[in-house]
């Protein structure tokens, strides 16, 4: 046995990796979506895979959103573990009835008589100029709903190993993947395929601060917390992966060492994933708080489509770096 | 120079305390060391000393008031030399909480007093001094007075590193050194129990004790059967000898062989704090005493390995006594740096102790007992005892713990040479 080598690979053919692993292993995978077919997908992450396995296995669907959606609920109860791709969160909530009111509820509802093993894949979030119909992060409407298991890989192994684990789920699993980070490079570990489902990760140990973020949001505050180190506060980066359920206990144990919070969320700040971080925090961690908890979230405001109109509209780097040092106060 | 007298924290658990008796008026001469006042505890009655060398110059709370832990109970004038961690900020005028009645005050919820404690009577109305939350337990717990800090977080407010740099200097730490055992998050935010209800506060106080002890610490433990049927004889041919009140008992005989395997062998005796251990230099053997109505404490013989065995009988008995009647002093309660609970009365054989934090090692006893022994291929009547060990494994392991056990119960057969 050799150990196994890290391989530089962009997101995008991460996920591709992915599908084709499913696809390959378990006849009763299929992917269905927009476009998915013979364009390759909005954003080519299927590209090729037509040619691979067929239009059986790789179907391209009508611009109906909870046809399909409902199709692949469907599917799933009738023994299949389909793959629905949406091409980005904005157009989900045409599927919003499907995904809600069915899948899931039908287990529930069933009394444990059906299980609905769909995986929705969903492209969320901004930087790619697509304005204000196509750059939202709506994660938070999802992670409300009981029933759903709602994930959102940030790095290239869970890029790839999230998938097979949200297959092996007996329940409706939505997985996220920031278009900004499609085309972002990094290391696959070939050991990483296992990744669980749940669970949060530090990313990044530190002493000063703990960053709890998801999605896009954590390689911005990778960036940001090179630049924090240079002036000598280390920060400690969550990385969520699961939005839903949370994971309390990493959070908590992070506070109990750098004793300040920083949540860092794409979503608006109003009713969003941050606030409820934050309020599990004062619920269980009061007394551990060394100042305010803070949140770096997107502006209020429609995703703008100039392009320094919408990286001031994210939670950048700089707005990320500020509310650290305010947070620290004014002996560092 | 006029310095404040607070009440300390008589141990990891208390918050507040009622003053039962004055020793002292204004007037009297003072010494560090001296019992000034009684003040009821959760723990019972307990002695408290004063850390100044001066004259009491005002009493501020009257016998029958509760107050929360670091309340100024008298002004002292002391005789020069450097302002303790009592000293009143220079120009502050600090207020004590007004006096109520006990009934009333007991009564009183227990967020109303924790905030008097720490908030700021002399400030405004509605202008509430900015404190994190984890620089206001952190502050109670090391006893640190918030309102002569300054800030230095966001908007001024009081930060855990504002805490921490104000913690009282080593030298002081000893003379507070109570205060400074409570650092247990768990301990402190034990909500109150209701007054009225005897045994109830104990039982708090052990129950935070023990929780943080099983949850925190990875215990291993050991047992060993000793044959004690020489000691035994050895016992009673000694207190044959010697007038009723210096009769030794077993337990005596066993704290001594703890304190001397102590000395002889690192890892037992000493505290586990923020992640490391540290050795105390001397061993102050805990003994566990029982209390009628329930409860537990430990108060420490001091020097137990220096004491000859009258003087640690001696120390012991009063030891036991003074609990039962609820009158500990305060550095005795704080002191231990390892326990012998003996469960004997009880008909008990095996003790599997429970370590109490920040400490690491405790030895348990059970009855002596007669049981079937082997002597040199005869099968014979023998008193035995089992002698157990709960200890750290975050500090020793196993092995270590095995001949700590052996070497006690090795030096407990030679009583001669305890």
């Amino acid at each position: 046995m050799t150990a196994p080598a890290a391989e530089r690979i962009t997101y995008r053919e991460a996920v591709k990796r992915a599908l084709c692993e499913a696809l390959r292993d378990d006849p009763r995978v299929f992917l269905m979506g927009e476009d998915v077919g013979k364009y390759g997908g909005c954003f080519a992450v299927s590209k090729g895979l037509l040619d691979e396995f067929g239009e059986e296995r790789i179907r391209d669907t009508p611009l109906s959103e909870s046809a399909f959606v409902g199709a692949g609920i469907g599917a799933a109860m009738g023994g299949m573990r389909p793959i629905v791709e949406i091409m980005t969160v904005n157009f989900s909530l045409l599927a919003l009835d499907q995904i809600v009111n069915n899948a899931a509820t039908i287990s529930h509802m069933s009394g444990g008589q059906f299980n609905v093993p769909v995986v929705i894949r969903i492209a969320t979030g901004a930087g790619r100029q697509l304005a204000a119909q196509h750059s939202h992060s709506l994660e938070a409407w999802y992670a409300h709903v009981p029933g759903l298991r709602v994930v959102e890989p940030a790095t290239i192994d869970d890029a790839r190993g999230m998938l097979r684990a949200a297959l092996e789920s007996p329940d409706p699993v939505i997985i996220f993947e920031p278009i900004s980070l499609y085309n972002m490079e990094g290391e696959l570990t070939e050991a990483a395929s296992d990744v669980p489902l749940t669970g949060a990760r530090v990313h990044r140990p530190g002493r000063d601060v703990t960053i709890v973020t998801y999605g896009a949001g954590l390689w911005r505050s990778v960036e940001a917390a090179d630049e924090l180190a240079g002036g000598g506060v280390e920060a400690e980066i969550v990385d969520l992966r699961s939005l839903r359920p949370l994971d309390d206990a990493t959070i908590l144990a992070s506070l109990g060492k750098t004793h300040r919070l920083l949540v860092v969320d794409e979503g608006w700040r109003t009713a969003s994933l941050s606030a409820e971080i934050a309020m599990r925090v004062v619920e269980q961690g009061f007394y551990e708080l060394d100042a305010p908890i803070a949140r770096v979230c997107t502006e209020e405001v429609p995703m703008p489509y100039p392009k320094h109109l919408e990286d001031a509209a994210l939670p950048n780097p700089a707005r990320i770096v500020a509310a650290v040092r305010r947070m620290i106060g004014h002996d560092r | 120079m006029t310095v404040e007298f607070r009440l300390p924290a008589l141990g990891a658990d208390m918050d507040a305390g009622t003053i039962v008796e004055w020793h002292v008026q204004p007037g009297s001469r003072v010494k560090r060391g001296d019992v000034v006042a009684v003040v009821e505890t959760d723990k019972g009655a307990i002695d408290v000393e004063i850390f100044e060398d001066g004259v009491v110059r005002e009493i501020l709370v009257q016998p029958g008031t509760r107050v929360p832990v670091g309340t100024a109970l008298a002004r002292i004038e002391a005789d020069g030399g450097p302002a303790g961690p009592t000293a009143a900020a220079p120009g502050q005028d600090v207020e004590t909480p007004p006096a109520v009645p006990a009934r009333e005050a007991a009564s009183e919820p227990r967020a109303v007093a924790a905030e008097r404690a720490v908030a700021t009577p002399a400030r405004e109305a509605g202008s509430r001094r900015k404190i994190s939350p984890a620089a206001r337990k952190r502050a109670r717990e090391l006893d640190v007075d918030v309102e002569s800090l300054q800030g230095t977080g966001p908007d001024g407010a009081i930060t855990l590193d504002d805490v921490e740099r104000a913690r009282p200097s080593a030298e002081q730490v000893e003379s507070v050194r109570p205060a400074e055992t409570a650092e247990t998050a768990e301990a402190v935010a034990v909500p109150a129990v209701t007054a009225g209800e005897p045994g109830g506060g104990m039982r708090t106080a052990i129950a935070a004790a023990m929780s943080r002890s099983k949850r925190e610490i990875p215990h291993y433990y050991l047992s060993t059967t000793a044959d004690v049927t020489d000691v035994v004889e050895w016992l009673r041919a000694h207190n044959a000898s010697v007038p009723v009140d210096e009769r030794l008992l077993l337990a005596a005989l066993l704290v001594k062989a703890i304190a001397l395997a102590c000395r002889d062998r690192k890892g037992f005796s000493g505290y586990f704090r923020d992640g490391r251990y540290e050795e105390s230099p001397a061993a102050h053997v805990g003994v566990a005493v029982a209390l009628r109505g329930g409860g537990l404490v430990a108060p420490a013989i001091m020097d137990t390995a220096d004491k000859p065995l009258a003087a640690l009988m001696q120390d012991f008995r009063a030891l036991v006594m003074r609990a039962r009647a609820g009158r500990l002093r305060a550095s005795e309660l704080a002191a231990p740096t390892i326990i012998l609970t003996s469960l004997g009365d009880a008909a008990v054989e095996t003790v599997f102790p429970i370590i109490q934090p920040p400490q690491v090692a405790i030895v348990g006893a059970g009855a002596v007992v007669e049981r079937a022994g082997v002597v040199q291929g005869q099968v014979e009547p023998r008193q035995v005892v089992t002698v157990s060990l709960g200890a750290d494994h975050r500090v020793t392991d196993g092995r270590l713990g095995g001949q700590f056990l052996a070497d006690v119960v090795a030096r407990l057969g030679k009583p001669d040479s305890l």
